[in-house]
C-alpha cells in the first residue's frame, strides 16, 4: 500500500488560512488503512480545525466526506457539488489522490493535508515499512524477494557495503541491512552462488529518471 | 603495466608497498594539504586522498590529488558513487588522468546522513563494483560505461578497491573481495585492523580462493592515540572490531604514555601483518596523526622506500 504521515497541524493551518469554507476529504484506500487519511482521520482532522478556528477566530466551516479512492474518477465525480460549494478542498489522500482530484475539478485549489513517504507494508500493529521503490525494472528475482533498491540506504546491487552492524545498517540500528537479509535468505535456499554474479550497471530509464512513466494498453481501450 | 604509478611498479616487483591517506581541507586552505604533504612526502609510496569522507565536504579529492603531484607525491584518488552518476564519474576520470593521476580507490562511500549535508540527496547511480567493472573496461576495452561507444584517449589507471573483513557477514567478506577482484581491481585495502585473528582467518579463505594471485591484497592500520578514541572506536563505528586485549592496553598505560603505547601496538600489527601470506602492503591511515607517519614506519623497518 501507499504509507503517508499527516502534515503537522502548523502547516496545515497555514495553508487554510486564506479560506472560509473547507471540503476535507478522506480517502478509503491505502491511506485509510495506513491510518493517515481515511474517514477516522478526516473525522480526527476536522475536529483539531473546529477547535482552531474557535480559539483563533478563523470562520472556517468544514465540511467532511470520504471517498473509496481518489485516484479514480468515478469516486470523485459525485462530490461535485460538495467542491462547489468550497472555497477550498483539502485532500488527505497520498500526492496521487491530491493531483488527480484537482485534475477532474481544474476550477478548485486542492491542498495536501499528507505526505506521501512510501510503498510499504503493515509489518506490525502500528508498524509499516518501505519495500518497494516503484523503480520499473524488478531484481526481487535476484535477491529472493528482498529489495535492494527499496531496502538499502545505498541501493546497492552486489552485497554489503562495510558498514552493516549486527545485522543492522549503518546508516540507523532500527534497520535491517538488507543484504545481511538477502545473504542469509540466499544462504538458506542453498542458492548463494546466485552472489557471484556481478550484476552490471542498470538503466534507470524505468524509473523516474526516465522521466514522468506513462502505460497505455490498447487490450483496456475501448 | 597498466598505469607506471609508483605504486604498480613497487607492488609489482614484491616490494612490501605502504600508502598513506591525506584527508583535504574542509575548504580551500592549500597550506594544510601542503604541511601534510610534507609529512607524507618520502615516507610512502602513494597516498590515498579521501573522497569528502564521512560526508564531510571537503576540497575535491582530484584537485587535492593534482596538488599532490606537483608537489612530488602520489596521489591515489579516492572516488566514491555517493555524489556523482555514471556522466560526472566517467568526466572525472578523463579529467584525473590528463591531469596525471594514475590510481584510482573505487568506493560507494559514508551515506549523507553521516555528514555535515545530511539533508543532501544522493546518487547512488551505480555501486562501487559497478564502478570498478566500468573503470576496467574504460582502460582496458576504451568503452564509455554500458556502451559500445569507444572513448578518445587512455585511460590508465592502476584501479583499487576496499574491503571489510570486519562487516557482516563475516563468511561472506572473502568472496565479497573476490567479486571485486573478478570486477578489475588491481589493488585492495583493507578497513583498520586490529583483530589479527579475525583477518588471519580471513586472508586464509582469501588465499584459498588465489585473489593474493590476483591482486595485491593491503592491509589497513591505524594507530591508535588515546583509550578514549580506542574505546569509542570499538563502541561505535560499524564494521570496526577491537579487541578487548587492545583496549585494555591503550586504558592502562597512564594518559601522557598513551599515544606511545598506540604507535608500540601499530608497528607491532605491521610486523605482525608481514608474516601473513598474501598480504603485499600496508596502507596507514594516521588519521589527522600524520606527524607521526615516519616514526611509525621506521619503528616498522618500512624506510626508506624502494625506488623503482
Amino acid at each position: 500500500m501507499i504509507v503517508g504521515d499527516r502534515k503537522p497541524i502548523e502547516e496545515i493551518k497555514e495553508m487554510l488560512t486564506p479560506y472560509k469554507k473547507i471540503l476535507l476529504v478522506g480517502c478509503g484506500t491505502c491511506i485509510s488503512v495506513c491510518m493517515t487519511g481515511g474517514e477516522k482521520e478526516v473525522g480526527i482532522l476536522a475536529s483539531e480545525l473546529r477547535i482552531i478556528s474557535d480559539l483563533e477566530k478563523k470562520g472556517w466551516e468544514i465540511t467532511e466526506d470520504t471517498i473509496q479512492r481518489q485516484c479514480e474518477r468515478e469516486y470523485i465525480e459525485p462530490l461535485k457539488e460538495k467542491f462547489d460549494q468550497a472555497d477550498v478542498v483539502m485532500s488527505m489522500a497520498c500526492g496521487v489522490g491530491v493531483q488527480y482530484m484537482a485534475e477532474v475539478f481544474p476550477h478548485k485549489i486542492v491542498l495536501p493535508a499528507v505526505n506521501t513517504t512510501f510503498y510499504g507494508t503493515n509489518v506490525a500493529e502500528g508498524e509499516w515499512q518501505e519495500r518497494c521503490a516503484g523503480c520499473g525494472d524488478c531484481v526481487l528475482d535476484k535477491t529472493l524477494g528482498i529489495c535492494p533498491v527499496a531496502r538499502c540506504s545505498k541501493g546497492l546491487f552486489n552485497g554489503p557495503c562495510g558498514g552493516t552492524d549486527k545485522g543492522k545498517c549503518e546508516v540507523n540500528k532500527d534497520l535491517d541491512c538488507a543484504w545481511y537479509l538477502i545473504y542469509n535468505r540466499l544462504k538458506e535456499h542453498g542458492k548463494l552462488d546466485m552472489l557471484d554474479e556481478v550484476m552490471s550497471i542498470r538503466s534507470w530509464k524505468s524509473s523516474l529518471h526516465g522521466g514522468p512513466r506513462k502505460r497505455v494498453r490498447e487490450e483496456a481501450q475501448k | 603495466m597498466r598505469s607506471e604509478s609508483n605504486l604498480e611498479k613497487v607492488l609489482e616487483k614484491g616490494e612490501f608497498a605502504v600508502t598513506g591517506e591525506l584527508g583535504p581541507p574542509k575548504g580551500n586552505d592549500l597550506e594544510l594539504v601542503k604541511k601534510k604533504i610534507g609529512l607524507l612526502k618520502g615516507n610512502v609510496d602513494a597516498v590515498n586522498i579521501t573522497d569528502n569522507q564521512t560526508a564531510v565536504v571537503r576540497m575535491s579529492s582530484i584537485a587535492t590529488s593534482k596538488i599532490l603531484i606537483d608537489e612530488g607525491l602520489e596521489p591515489v584518488m579516492q572516488m566514491v558513487v555517493r555524489d556523482r552518476n555514471r556522466i560526472a564519474i566517467q568526466s572525472d576520470i578523463f579529467g584525473a588522468t590528463a591531469l596525471g593521476i594514475k590510481n584510482m580507490l573505487c568506493l560507494s562511500g559514508d551515506h549523507q546522513t553521516f555528514g555535515n549535508q545530511p539533508d543532501a540527496k544522493n546518487v547512488f547511480d551505480i555501486d562501487s563494483i559497478q564502478l570498478i567493472d566500468g573503470v576496467r573496461r574504460l582502460r582496458d576495452e576504451k568503452k564509455f560505461f554500458g556502451t559500445d561507444e569507444d572513448i578518445e584517449g587512455e585511460v590508465k589507471l592502476f584501479i583499487g578497491a576496499a574491503f571489510n573483513p570486519f562487516a557482516e557477514p563475516y563468511e561472506y567478506r572473502p568472496y565479497r573481495l573476490k567479486k571485486k577482484v573478478q570486477a578489475g581491481a588491481n589493488f585492495v585495502q583493507s578497513q583498520c585492523i586490529y583483530d589479527m585473528k579475525m583477518f588471519k582467518e580471513f586472508m586464509k579463505v582469501a588465499c584459498d580462493l588465489g585473489l593474493d594471485e590476483k591482486c595485491h591484497i593491503m592491509a589497513g592500520v591505524t594507530p591508535l592515540k588515546n583509550a578514549g578514541m580506542t574505546k569509542y572506536m570499538a563502541k561505535n563505528v560499524p564494521g570496526i572490531i577491537i579487541p578487548d586485549e587492545i583496549v585494555k592496553r591503550m586504558s592502562d598505560v597512564p594518559k601522557e604514555k598513551a599515544a606511545e603505547e598506540g604507535i608500540k601496538i601499530c608497528v607491532e600489527q605491521i610486523q605482525e601483518l608481514r608474516e601473513i601470506k598474501g598480504v603485499h602492503g600496508i596502507h596507514l591511515m594516521a588519521i589527522e596523526w600524520e606527524e607521526k607517519v615516519h616514526e611509525i614506519l621506521t619503528q616498522a623497518k618500512l624506510l626508506p622506500r624502494p625506488v623503482v
